[in-house]
C-alpha cells in the first residue's frame, strides 16, 4: 500500500465515522518497500491540494522515514525549467526551454507514490481496531458487528 | 445459464480455480476491457486524476486507468485505488504486478476513504453482487446505501462514477439506482445493445447535482 492511499483512507467501523481520530491510520510494525514507479507530475499537482500535509509528515515519522518539509510545497514548485536543445537538434544551437520534474517533485513521488507498506497492520486512532497488511494488500473486510 | 450472485458470495465463488478461469478467458478479457474504456469515456476525464475501482478484481481495469493518453486511455495515466472482496482475485493482481493499490475490502460494508477523495469511480461487472445479503444479519437495501452512502462522500464535488452492471431484471435496476440517488448522486441508467444477450448496463452517476451530458 502506497503512502498516498494512506493519506486518504480511514477506519472503516461504524462508530468511527464521525471521530476525528479515525483519521489518518496509524501503521504498526511495518515492513517498506520502494516500489519504483513513473513519475507523473500532472498528478502530483492535481493531488497536492488534497493531501494533509501534517498527517502526512506524521506517517513519515512514524515510520522512521526523512522529515517533510513542515509546508506543503506549492504545485508551481514541482516543475522547473531547464534550457537544452532538442534531441533532433545536431547542431545543439537552438536550445528551448523545456519544463521538468523538480527534485521537490521527484522527493514527493518518491514518499507517495514509490513507498509501499508490504506487511504490518494499520490501526484506528478511535477505536484500535487493527487492519492487516499483506504482500501490500490491507484487508478491510470487517466482521458484521462492526459494519 | 445459472448467475454466479445466485449461488455463493463472491469471496467463495471466486476462488482459485474460478479466478483464474474469469482471468483467463479471453472473450471475458475483451468485453472487461471494451466495457472499461465505454466507463471510462462517460467519466470525461481530462487529466491524471485519483480513481478508485470498485470490485478491481485481478485487475483488468486498472491496466487500462494506469495507460497514457497516447495509449488510448483518456487523460491517463490515472492512479488507482481498487477494492474487491476475493483475496483469489486480488492474488492475481499481485502476480500481475499491477500499479494500482489494492485492498481487500466488501463495497457493501462501505468505502473507508475521507470525503472528497476520488476524482472518479468506476466499477465493471461488480455491483449486481451487492444486491444478494448473505447473512440474515444485513439486507440488500443495507450494503446497497452503504456502499452508495460511502462512494458519495468519498468522491470530490462535480465528480463521476460509472458503474457497468448486470442486473438480474428491472426490479433490480431500479433497486440499484434509486439507492444511488438517495445517497445524493445524479444518476441516470444508459444501456448498450438494449434486448440484445449482449446488452451492457451503465449506472452514470454525478456529484453535486450536475447535468448528466453524456
Ligand atoms: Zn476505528
Amino acid at each position: 500500500m502506497k503512502l498516498l492511499t494512506l493519506n486518504f483512507l480511514t477506519c472503516a467501523v461504524k462508530t468511527c465515522k464521525t471521530s476525528a481520530s479515525s483519521f489518518p491510520l496509524h501503521p504498526r510494525d511495518s515492513e517498506l518497500e520502494i516500489v519504483e514507479a513513473e513519475i507523473n507530475v500532472q498528478f502530483l499537482q492535481n493531488i497536492l491540494p488534497r493531501l494533509m500535509w501534517e498527517e502526512l509528515g506524521g506517517l513519515v515519522n512514524e515510520l522512521g522515514l526523512p522529515s517533510l518539509p513542515p509546508t506543503a510545497p506549492l504545485p508551481s514548485a514541482l516543475v522547473e525549467s531547464k534550457l537544452q536543445a532538442p534531441e533532433s537538434d545536431t547542431t545543439g544551437l537552438n536550445i528551448e526551454k523545456l519544463e521538468v520534474p523538480s527534485q521537490v517533485a521527484r522527493d514527493l513521488h518518491r514518499v507517495l507514490l514509490e513507498t509501499c507498506i508490504m506487511s504490518g497492520g494499520l490501526v484506528c486512532g478511535n477505536c484500535g481496531h487493527e487492519y492487516k497488511v499483506l504482500e501490500g494488500v490491507a484487508n478491510f473486510l470487517l466482521p458484521a458487528h462492526l459494519v | 445459464m445459472s448467475r454466479p450472485e445466485d449461488n455463493l458470495p463472491p469471496d467463495l465463488f471466486y476462488n482459485d480455480t474460478e479466478s483464474h478461469k474469469y482471468t483467463t478467458s479471453s472473450r471475458i478479457q475483451k468485453i472487461q476491457s471494451s466495457m472499461t474504456y465505454r466507463a471510462l469515456s462517460l467519466l470525461h476525464l481530462t487529466s491524471p486524476s485519483l480513481i478508485l475501482d470498485i470490485g478491481c478484481g485481478s485487475g483488468l481495469s486498472g491496466e487500462i486507468l494506469s495507460n497514457s493518453a497516447s495509449e488510448g486511455t483518456p487523460g491517463g495515466p490515472h492512479i488507482w485505488i481498487g477494492f474487491d472482496i476475493s483475496s483469489s482475485m486480488l492474488g492475481i493482481a499481485i502476480e500481475k504486478e499491477v500499479e494500482g493499490d489494492l485492498m481487500l475490502a466488501d463495497a457493501g460494508q462501505g468505502v473507508p476513504f475521507r470525503p472528497g477523495t476520488f476524482d472518479a469511480a468506476i466499477s465493471i461487472s461488480a455491483i449486481q453482487w451487492l444486491c444478494n445479503a448473505e447473512t440474515s444479519e444485513e439486507s440488500a437495501a443495507g450494503r446497497l446505501s452503504r456502499f452508495f452512502n460511502g462512494l458519495y462522500a468519498s468522491l470530490r464535488r462535480g465528480a463521476r462514477a460509472v458503474c457497468q452492471f448486470y442486473p438480474k431484471n428491472e426490479q433490480q435496476k431500479t433497486m440499484v439506482s434509486s439507492a444511488a440517488v438517495r445517497a445524493g448522486f445524479g444518476a441516470g441508467l444508459l444501456e448498450d445493445d438494449p434486448g440484445t444477450k449482449n446488452a451492457k448496463t451503465y449506472l452514470v452517476l454525478t456529484v453535486g447535482g450536475g447535468d448528466l451530458d453524456g
